[in-house]
């Protein structure tokens, strides 16, 4: 099945959705990266506010070549998400619903989607230049000094994504190796 | 005793930079071209189009293939009758410096692997020089991605685990990598040697065009058995599942210790960039 989200997205956006599905995302991502996560760690454990609303958020683990005079983005493919495995479930708990990234996740942030109702959602990984086709607007809003790691507000139309974890504990990475074997 | 002017090699590595990290050798273009067409699962199928397209869309907007435009790995064949007239290894880091710049590519490179600070500029470079007989100078920059050097392995097999036992290591450093290297992969695969030995013949392999086999023919033979192996796991484009897991798999061999069997497995991706020329 494929469907058209738009962020901020609502647990009942998420629900339907199943691993092996595809997403065609629209509107407001965030982008973070193994930095800007370990800073927003920083903030949360001073009790300071985050530099964008997680309720219903779109973080997607990218970290861009720089933009050619004229371009919105450079090249902008996924990175491993599993650095971020650390960090996420507490993001998820405080109401982010949608991680874009590519690779395996550990059993924290599987339990954490489940429990959430999130999603963990796989860009393209090394089609960084497809993928910059979908982002209509960049503006870096925090941590500048982290370069291509910064935390950059992104407008994307038609994001194409693949769901790999679900809401009810699917996993693609798991379960397509599997049934492709089963019908070899 | 030939002169090449150091900046002659600045500007050339300069060129293979963006080159490399721009268009895809003919090789790999044309594995995961046939790839298209031979593999049976849809998803997978849907998955390899993709990245089909996502080569033409480099192309038609200047955009590096993949946002990480990696680790300038730099192989210099060096003539033992050239003479570099200025700093040689400086001369390669100011290539990395000015190729990274002017090509819009992304600067990667921490200055300490504990401390963590960009450098800013992608340098330095990681340089390999071999002495040559001749007045050549033959350049190769490999840039390398990390989402796949991260999953590469090392070894220090038994003899006694022999060709199974070097096998079954690159079946499971495959199988633990999964989705994260960015499959279709490419595997460069060291075997023999010393610790830090194997470790260059497994990269130096990524450097071979993946339809070139290797010239002996027992290595041939098991190039082949390995890359069936590998691709019978069923991981996939993307590890999505399906039939192609593996685009191409080098193996370089070299004399070990009796009481040694090293062996070292480079992961790469399906952007596995190489570009080379001679000065």
């Amino acid at each position: 099945m494929q469907y058209h989200l738009t962020t901020p997205v609502t647990p009942a956006d998420l629900a339907p959705l199943h691993a092996g599905d595809t997403v065609l995302l629209s509107g407001v991502v965030y982008t973070a990266r193994d930095a800007a996560h370990k800073r927003m760690m920083e903030l949360l454990d001073a009790g300071e506010p985050l530099p964008f609303p997680l309720e219903g958020s779109a973080i997607y683990y990218v970290g861009p070549t720089p933009e050619r005079p004229g371009q919105v983005i450079g090249s902008a493919g996924p990175t491993t998400s599993g650095r971020m495995d650390a960090y996420s479930p507490r993001l998820l708990d405080l109401g982010q619903s949608i991680m874009i990234g590519k690779g395996k996740r550990n059993q924290a942030v599987k339990d954490a989607v489940v429990k959430n109702g999130a999603v963990y959602l796989a860009a393209l990984g090394g089609a960084g230049a497809l993928m910059a086709a979908s982002v209509k607007e960049l503006e870096v809003i925090c941590w500048e000094d982290l370069g291509c790691e910064a935390v950059r507000r992104l407008y994307v139309e038609d994001f194409p994504l693949t769901v790999i974890l679900d809401t009810h504990g699917g996993d693609l990475y798991e379960s397509g190796p599997v049934a492709y074997l089963s019908q070899r | 005793m030939r002169t090449i002017p150091a900046s002659q090699l600045t500007d050339a590595v300069a060129h293979l930079c963006i080159q490399a990290n721009t268009q895809l050798p003919d090789d790999i273009v044309s594995a995961l071209n046939q790839s298209r067409t031979t593999e049976p699962w849809p998803l997978a199928k849907e998955t390899l189009s993709l990245l089909w397209n996502n080569l033409e869309v480099a192309t038609q907007q200047s955009l590096p293939i993949c946002q990480d435009t990696g680790m300038a790995c730099v192989f210099v064949e060096l003539g033992q009758e050239v003479y570099i007239d200025g700093n040689f290894e400086e001369a390669i880091h100011e290539g990395v410096r000015k190729g990274y710049g002017e090509g819009y590519l992304r600067k990667s490179i921490v200055g300490d692997p504990l401390r963590r600070v960009n450098t800013g500029d992608n340098t330095p470079a990681a340089i390999t020089v071999r002495l040559v007989p001749g007045d050549g100078c033959q350049i190769t920059v490999a840039p390398k991605g990390f989402g796949s050097e991260n999953m590469s392995r090392l070894a220090m097999l038994k003899p006694a685990d022999g060709v199974e036992g070097v096998k079954q290591f690159v079946l499971d450093t495959v199988q633990q990598a999964g989705s994260n290297p960015c499959p279709p992969i490419v595997l460069g695969i060291g075997i023999g040697g010393s610790f830090d030995k194997v470790a260059y013949l497994a990269k130096h392999a990524l450097l071979r065009p993946i339809d070139v086999p290797n010239p002996d023919p027992y290595y041939a033979q098991l190039e082949q058995e390995l890359l069936s192996a590998v691709n019978a796991l069923g991981i996939g484009p993307q590890g999505f599942g399906g039939q192609t897991t593996c685009l191409g798999l080098s193996i370089e061999a070299a004399p070990t210790h009796v009481a040694g069997l090293p062996v070292a497995v480079n992961v790469s991706c399906h952007v596995t960039r190489r570009a080379s020329c001679t000065l």
